[in-house]
């Protein structure tokens, strides 16, 4: 085989790969990709049920109520603008606390947000980026004390 | 006084990076030899600084030196000694410094190990490694110096993160970097190579141990994160394709590939372009890795801009290392004449479509990472890409590359019998059909999974074949066989290890992700729950304390059948200092599955939130990159990765080794 028909075949090979991985990634995109929203951006919208959709903010001081079966916790997150319910049932990441950040993914529910999963942050400084812009947006962002 | 000696040292050696990132280039150029020669004594000169400079910071911490803002921020004199050593590198700062360390060791090794190298090529190497010091050291002095102190100094520290307060936490970082910055080595070889416009078999016979030692800390450093995940988030996971894992993955897949095609270009001196370009695609996912974590750009986007020096020098940064590297071999690259020729398939072949198949999943996992950066800066929208895209994407390109690696290494040079090759897989079909067959009859499904273990098992069957095959086993006497296995080269050694890691590893992962069973319920003391044929009850709840913490521990009794299996204890630690929880779940492996217990919140009316797991395959994840990383560092230790080691013994290794097999 010549060396250019060789180099031909590779680059064929090559954007063959390309080409699968391109519509891999679409189709892997168009089922998956989550939508994040404040408190405040998901006053303004409908939300189906079958959506799967982020959201993220503070827990709410003092919103935090556990249910008799000590699984299902309800608490409200808040862009400290607007506030949106949720609630849970499963055991809560270790530094989920009150005031603190947090993302939520699940469906909107009838005003009720059904969360499937909780998401805390990971580290003191750890604020979950969404978090603060959704924060900064509804101009409560308090600063540097987060990041250090 | 300690910490400013500490800091002028690392001036010293930003002053003497700036002479070895310079002299000897001018000096190889010119063909100066007393030029290049200054590169060995710099490179040894700035190992002794950065290294007092290390010291010098990790006094602090141990002494608690609380005067050092770094010091302060992280660490806590009520922490045990061992984690005040770790919470050096815990943080930003105190993990550059560490980087450009290990930067500096590798430079030693270089200029110690690198005797026989061409001096102009030497010295090339040396001055590259320098210059990414002297970027580095910049970055520390200029945005993230670990000395600046604080006045007045505070009475105590604020401590370091609990989660890293781990035996396994405290190890990920290092042996992380020593991969990352590993790959830098291969990267200044091939930049001095592309300014040298020549790639011959010795260039990548030095590429390539450097690049398997790398690649071996990578994955044990990737694995150590990903089982303290598993075991110290509570959450019976091991791998969340979180945008910081994947930081660390896409050097690997890098390096993997790296490690793969610079066999080609070491055997049959072909390939070298792309072998150049893997080289420097690795080290920029490295660098970018390192910074995207360490900076908290991906994690959060605001110390990003509450720092906007720091980010503006990370992204100048990354420009020029990434930029002028690639600019470079852009110009260059078409200069390097590729030797061998081969059919398509063949040894060589097979090597490209794996280089193929592993950057293309790179490219997956890059975009599935930066899509949210990227979108978020476009439009605003905020998106998160979770596991799901992942699973449907990235795990479908390796698929291919799983089963043709069982072929791989049973093909010829130049031209390969494709029918001979299907024959000696022999043994991998059956192996393959008898799992297939097997997993319907005893699990039913998910398909996915059994498609996932028929795959591992074809992949185990295939290493064995190869192996069978190089020894001769039952055609020739068994003593002969033994004594080809004890001249085999280790590097051979090493791949049939590193790839039955993999059949390993893969099963382990499919196992995990399908056939997990969980269980989140609340528990009273005395309360049992059934969980995949064992009946856990909760015995206890006491609490007692840690040396910086308070512990609530659940005891659990398991039973299978009546019959006592275990006592397990899954613990709850509060850290005094930051009011922060950490679980530490009990796990016990049988080895082919583990039971898992850990415990959540107390509920209101009493009792307490209880997860219990029964995860099948899981210790093979570890198990399987164990002996992946065993094989990296048998192969690393093949005599024959050492340049000018005695022609002799060369000689009779390969005369010992089937020509059609060469590792």
């Amino acid at each position: 085989m010549k060396r250019k028909h060789r180099r031909l075949l590779f680059v064929g090979l090559g954007m063959a790969a390309l080409g699968i991985a391109a519509a891999l990634i679409l189709l892997a995109f168009d089922d998956n990709l989550v939508f994040f929203f404040s408190p405040t951006e998901m006053q303004a919208r409908e939300f189906s049920p079958d959506q799967r959709l982020r959201i993220g903010g503070l827990v709410e001081e003092g919103s935090v109520v556990r249910d008799g079966d000590g699984l299902t916790v309800r608490f409200n997150i808040t862009d400290t603008a607007n506030v949106v319910a949720v609630t849970y049932s499963g055991v809560l990441p270790d530094l989920f606390d009150e005031g603190q950040g947090v993302v939520a993914e699940g469906h909107m529910l009838g005003g009720t947000f059904e969360a499937a999963e909780i998401l805390a942050k990971h580290d003191e400084n750890y604020m979950p980026r969404e978090v603060a812009d959704a924060l900064k947006e509804s101009g409560q962002w308090q600063g540097d004390e987060a990041d250090k | 006084m300690i910490a400013e000696i500490g800091h002028f040292a690392l001036i010293l050696a930003l002053a003497l990076a700036v002479v070895q990132g310079t002299l000897p280039l001018i000096g190889a150029w010119r063909r100066n030899d007393s030029w290049m020669a200054v590169s060995r004594p710099t490179v040894a000169g700035q190992f002794v600084f950065v290294s007092l400079s290390l010291g010098c910071l990790m006094y602090a911490y141990v002494a608690s030196d609380f005067s050092l803002a770094n010091v302060a921020a992280n660490s806590h004199s009520d922490k045990p000694l061992p984690y005040k050593f770790s919470g050096l590198w815990g943080n930003h700062e105190g993990s550059m410094l560490l980087w450009v360390w290990i930067l500096a060791l590798y430079g030693v090794a270089i200029a110690g190990l690198g005797g026989n190298l061409p001096p102009p090529l030497r010295a090339r190497v040396l001055a590259i490694q320098g210059l990414v010091g002297v970027g580095f050291i910049v970055f520390l002095l200029a945005t993230s110096n670990p000395f600046l102190r604080l006045d007045p100094a505070p009475l105590n520290g604020n401590g370091l993160n609990p989660l890293l307060q781990d035996p396994g936490l405290a190890f990920h970082p290092p042996l992380l970097y020593f991969g990352y910055v590993g790959l830098s080595v291969a990267f200044s070889f091939a930049v001095a190579a592309l300014i040298e416009g020549k790639v011959d078999p010795a260039w990548a016979r030095w590429v390539r141990p450097w690049s398997l030692l790398s690649w071996s800390a990578l994955t044990a450093g990737i694995v150590l994160g990903s089982w303290w995940a598993y075991y110290e988030l509570g959450w019976g996971g091991f791998w969340f394709w979180d945008p910081v894992e994947n930081a660390s993955f896409m050097p690997w897949l890098m390096a993997t590939a790296l490690l793969h095609s610079a066999i080609v270009a070491e055997k049959r001196d072909a390939l070298k372009n792309w072998t150049v370009l893997l080289a420097i695609l690795g080290f920029s996912l490295s660098l970018m890795g390192t910074f995207l974590v360490r900076s908290g750009m991906l994690t959060s986007v605001h110390s990003f801009a509450a720092d906007p020096e720091r980010g503006v020098f990370i992204l100048g940064f990354l420009v020029v290392v990434i930029g002028g590297s690639l600019t470079l071999y852009a110009w260059r690259a078409p200069s390097l004449r590729s030797g061998g020729r081969f059919r398509p398939v063949s040894r060589e072949g097979a090597l490209v479509v794996n280089n193929l198949l592993l950057v293309t999943g790179c490219a997956t996992v890059f975009i599935g990472t930066l899509y949210p950066l990227i979108l978020d800066a476009i439009s605003g929208d905020k998106v998160s890409v979770g596991p799901p895209f992942f699973e449907s994407s990235f795990v479908w390109i390796m698929a291919p590359l799983f089963i043709l690696t069982a072929a791989g290494p049973l093909l010829a040079w130049k031209r390969a019998d494709l029918a001979g090759v299907m024959q000696r897989l022999a043994l991998a079909f059956v192996a393959a059909a008898a799992a297939a067959i097997l997993l319907v009859a005893l699990r039913g499904g998910p398909w996915g999974a059994i498609l996932g273990l028929t795959i591992a098992a074809w992949l185990i069957g295939g290493v064995a074949a190869e192996f069978i095959e190089r020894l001769r086993l039952f055609r020739v006497p068994l003593g002969d066989s033994l004594r080809r296995a004890l001249v085999l080269p280790r590097s051979a050694w090493g791949m049939s290890l590193a790839h039955a890691g993999v059949a390993i590893l893969i099963a382990g992962t499919v196992g995990a992700t399908n056939w997990q069973t969980e269980r989140v319920q609340v528990m009273q003391v005395g309360e049992s729950a059934e969980v995949a044929g064992y009946d856990f009850t909760l015995v206890s709840l006491g609490e007692s304390q840690g040396p910086n913490y308070n512990i609530l521990r659940g005891e659990f009794r398991v039973q299978q059948d009546g019959e006592l299996i275990d006592t397990l204890h899954a613990d709850k630690r509060k850290y005094w200092v930051q009011g922060m929880d950490t679980s530490e779940a009990a796990i016990r492996t049988s080895w082919i599955a583990d039971i898992y217990v850990a415990i959540g919140d107390p509920a209101p009316a009493g009792g307490i939130a209880v997860r219990i797991y029964y995860n099948p395959l899981v210790p093979w994840i570890w198990i399987g990159a164990l002996v992946m990383v065993l094989g990296g560092l048998v192969s690393f230790s093949d005599r024959r990765h050492r340049v000018g080691a005695p022609s002799r013994a060369r000689r009779k290794i390969q005369a010992a080794r089937p020509a059609e097999n060469e590792a």
